[in-house]
Parts: structure tokens; sequence; C-alpha cells
């Protein structure tokens, strides 16, 4: 292979990545139709590999594909009497603007047309996120489906569902008005934060992260921003991705055993992540009151510009969990809150704090809760206590690197 | 433009024992969004009580059987419905938000359209 055709190949791949959802998203506008205008994407797609290597990369890939997918569709248009189609065309305000064929010189970016659509709240939760990461960062079934651990069929079902209903139950392809705007963008910022965290600790497996999610939802909050710039939720979610992702490389060992904060080599850690995320901490809070993900990212920001675990300012850590909770009357805040409080006031002090929520019943089969109790337990020197809250919390654990790392520290006691 | 129905499910024992206000209230409720929404309602109507329901069930031998009651008991009942025109989900929704319920809620369904 020539290093031409190499790099061919490469920026097709990079155009996956960074154009699917503005290809797609500008397609659907003339289709009215998702499944047709996914299948004129991929045919872009597959016309970009054979002629972007002889003809080389245009300048603006993403122009060049929705042309290509455009003029597909076009054509399955003028002929498409002869398709029945199965489901209703999509509804949109505005009509499509005069298409024609040789309009390369740039298309309204649709993007959040197709985030609000999928994320409509006539939709499962479930289903937001497969079509998200379906139709805006162009994952297959089969990958989605490997991403929240079901089969390709139950996934594939999934989807299909969707888009029925998207179509039969009419919900609109359009951004909603100024009113239901901020509703949709929180539930947007919800499905990214669910795609990040699934992936930032897999709920099960071998592996501790999920990198491909981490940056799939690093890609959608960056989205989200450029087509909100003044947004302060979105800013807030984007820094607390970019914080809490810069300590991914020492999170796990050389051996993918799991690293506490505590003992994570910080100098391996992504300054440029952190400090991009800091600024973006900074826009966040300006908002009044602060927004839960500017909130978690402060708490973020705290612990990634701090030199050292010792040095960590425990006290602004607790402070700024005191106002999250306020805000999020959540048990896993509470949770997170009285780990803080545990190490700014001591283990004696976290444990008090940890039995408040003894009770909570969603935290019944968490295993952070009996993990946390283990480590200040163990503090305390109570030892057997410890050795109970350990095995109650390996009980509860199903990914592999945190078992791991529990069954050490039992057996270190 | 798409027809859906609006389902009014409720609990009929709040309905039925409603304080005179509270029933009034109601009625108003329904006449007020008739008259706000005349051009997208098509039609309505509310039902009689769930104890004056009857099912039919095939049974197997070709017949019914008959029984008293709803198809299946829940604790807010299905009590009326409104038909109604919208250009997509988002307007049959500000509609139904606008249907007064005392306990209850709405379930919006999308009319089939055979072609």
């Amino acid at each position: 292979m020539t290093d031409d055709s190499s790099e061919a190949l490469q920026a097709v791949v990079q155009a996956h990545r960074r154009e699917w959802g503005y290809v797609l998203a500008a397609t659907v506008r003339l289709t009215r139709d998702i499944d047709l205008a996914e299948e004129c994407v991929q045919e872009a797609y597959a016309r970009a590999l054979t002629s972007w290597p002889n003809d080389g990369v245009p300048t603006n890939p993403g122009a060049w594909l929705t042309t290509v997918a455009r003029r597909a569709a076009l054509d399955v248009l003028r002929r498409g009497t002869l398709l029945r189609r199965k489901l209703p065309l999509l509804v949109q305000d505005e009509p499509e603007p005069p298409a024609s064929d040789d309009d390369d010189a740039g298309y309204p970016d649709d993007r959040l047309r197709l985030i609000c659509t999928c994320c409509h709240p006539a939709l499962s939760r479930e289903a937001q996120v497969a079509l998200t990461l379906r139709l805006l960062c162009g994952l297959s079934t089969a990958e989605v489906a490997r991403a929240f651990l079901v089969s390709e069929s139950t996934m594939a079902a999934r989807i299909t569902r969707a888009k029925k209903k998207i179509s039969a139950a009419r919900i609109p392809y359009r951004v909603p008005p100024p009113a239901e705007l901020p509703e949709r963008i929180d539930a947007v910022l919800d499905v990214i934060h669910l795609v990040f965290t699934t992936g930032h600790t897999a709920p099960a497996g071998a592996d501790l992260v999920r990198r491909d999610l981490v940056e799939r939802a690093r890609d959608l909050a960056a989205m989200l921003q450029t087509l909100l710039p003044d947004n302060t939720d979105i800013a807030g979610l984007r820094a607390l991705i970019l914080l809490t992702d810069a300590r991914r490389a020492t999170r796990t060992g050389a051996d993918g055993q799991l690293v506490l904060l505590a003992d994570q080599d910080r100098s391996q850690w992504d300054s440029p992540a952190i400090s991009e995320g800091a600024e973006l901490v900074r826009v966040a809070l300006r908002s009044r009151p602060p927004g839960r993900f500017a909130l978690q990212a402060a708490i973020a920001a705290v612990h990634a510009e701090a030199p050292s675990w010792d040095a960590t300012d425990w006290g602004e850590i607790v402070a700024l969990y005191d106002l999250l909770v306020q805000i999020w009357p959540s048990p896993v805040v509470a949770l997170n809150r009285a780990a803080a409080v545990g190490f700014a006031c001591g283990a004696e002090a976290g444990l008090a704090a940890l039995a408040a929520l003894a009770d909570e019943p969603q935290l019944a089969g968490y295993a952070y809760l009996s993990a946390t109790r283990a480590e200040f337990l163990t503090r305390l020197g109570r030892t057997s206590e410890a050795r109970l809250a350990f095995e109650e919390a390996l009980l509860l654990t199903e990914n592999d690197v945190e078992r791991t790392f529990l069954a050490q520290r039992l057996a270190a006691l | 433009m798409s027809q859906f129905l609006i389902l009014i499910y409720d609990d009929e024992n709040a309905w039925m024992n409603a304080a005179p206000d509270v029933s009034e209230q109601l009625m108003q409720g329904h006449m007020k969004f008739g008259e706000n929404n005349a051009a997208a309602v098509q039609g309505g109507n509310a039902l009689q009580s769930v104890t004056t329901a009857t099912t039919l069930r095939p049974d197997g031998a070709g017949g019914f059987s008959v029984t008293d009651g709803p198809f299946a008991e829940t604790k807010e009942a299905l009590g009326g419905y409104y038909l109604v025109e919208a250009a997509d989900l988002d307007e049959a929704i500000a509609l139904a938000k606008q249907v007064p319920v005392i306990k209850g809620g709405l379930e919006v369904r999308p009319i089939m359209v055979f072609s």
C-alpha cells in the first residue's frame, strides 16, 4: 500500500469518527426517513474508501460525504415511488431547502436537531442512548450492544422499536422551542453522562475502562458545546469528563490492577486535559445556582489540581458536596460526601456519615457503600468488621478489576 | 396533520366521591379545553364507570365468555378520551397537558393510518 492510500484510508476512519452525525443529520433532513438516510450515508463512506485513495482527500470531508449521501438519497427518492415505505415520513417544520445535485458549498448543521430527536422524552432512556450512539456516533448495532452488555439481537430490536416510535408517534425532527430546550438538553446531557460513566467503570467484564465509550462521550460533549457554546451545563459536563478522564492512564497498573486515587502517579495525569477542564469549570460555575455537572467537575478539579493525595483540600471537597447534595439529593452523592467527610475529619467521622446512609434502599446492593465502610474500619484497626465489609463489597461487584482489588485488600488485613 | 387519541386514566373513586367544587372544576376544565382547542378536537367522550363495563373473551370453542368488569383491573381506569388533530407528538402532548385529571394521568396514542 502506498503512503497516499494509507493516508486516505486513515482520513476515512477519521471522517467516520468526526463527521458521521453531521452527514447523517443533513441526509435525514432530505429523506425524512432514518433508515434510508443511514443506508445512503453508509454508501457515501464506502465510496470515500474507493475514491479518496485515487482522487485525494477532499478539503472538507464532511461536505463531500454529505453531497454523496444526499445524491444517493435523491436517486432513491426519484425512483422512490416504486419502493413502499415501511414507516411514515418524519415530521419537520420547514420544508427542506431545494436540493441541487452539485451543492457542495456546505450544509446547515443539523446535529442538534438529530440529537434532540434521539433524546425525546417519549423514548426510553435505553432507547435514547442506543440511538445517540448509533445515529450521532455511527456505532454499529453490534458495538452498541457490546457497550451495554446485551445481545446484538436485543439491541437491534431496541433500535428498530425506537425508530418506529419516532416515525409512528410523530416525534418531530426539530430542535424544541426555547421553552422546552433546557429540559431536552438536560436529557441529552444525561445520555452523554451515562455513556461516559458506563465507559469510565465498565459495569462488568475484564477491563475497568471502556476507552471507546469514554471517547465517544468526550466527542459528544465537545460537539454539543460547539453547537451551544453559551450553555454552562454543557461546559460543566465537558469539564467533568475531561478532568475525570485525565486520570485514565493511572487508574490501573501495568498488570491491569486497580490503583486508588491516593496511590496514582499524578505526574502521569493528562495535564492539557486538566487545564482545559479547569478552565471550563470556571465557566460552568458562573451560572447561579451552579448545575450538578459543574459541581461534580469542580470536585474533580480539586483532585486534579492537588499536588498529592495528602495535600488534597478535603474541606473544599466536602463544601462542594454539601452544595451538590442540595441540588441533587441522591444517595450516591451522599455516599461520596460521607467518604469526603472521612478524609476531611477522620475515619470515625466518615463512619458516622456512612451509618446515616445504612438504610437507604437505593444503596442496598451498592458495593461502594460496603467498600468505603471497609476502608474506614481498616484505618481504625477494626479488622473483623472490615473483613465483613470487604466480603460484602466483593459479593456486590461484577467488574473483574474491582473484584481483584477488593480481594487483595481483604487478604492484606 | 396526524390524529392522536388522548386517553384519560383516573382514579374512579376520587372522581365519583369528589367534593362538589372539585367536580365543578373538572367540568369547567373540560369545557375550557374544548373551547380553547376547538380546531384540534375532533371528538371525545366521558365513559360510564368501570362497574358498568362488560368484558368478552373468546372461549376457545367458537363462542365468548362474557364477564362483569373491565378488561384489565387497574387503579386508574380509562374514564374518557379525546380524539385530536396535531402536527406532531409535541403538539399532541401540549394538548394532553391541558386535559384536567384529579389523580391519574393521560396516555397519548397516534392513530394508525392505513394506506
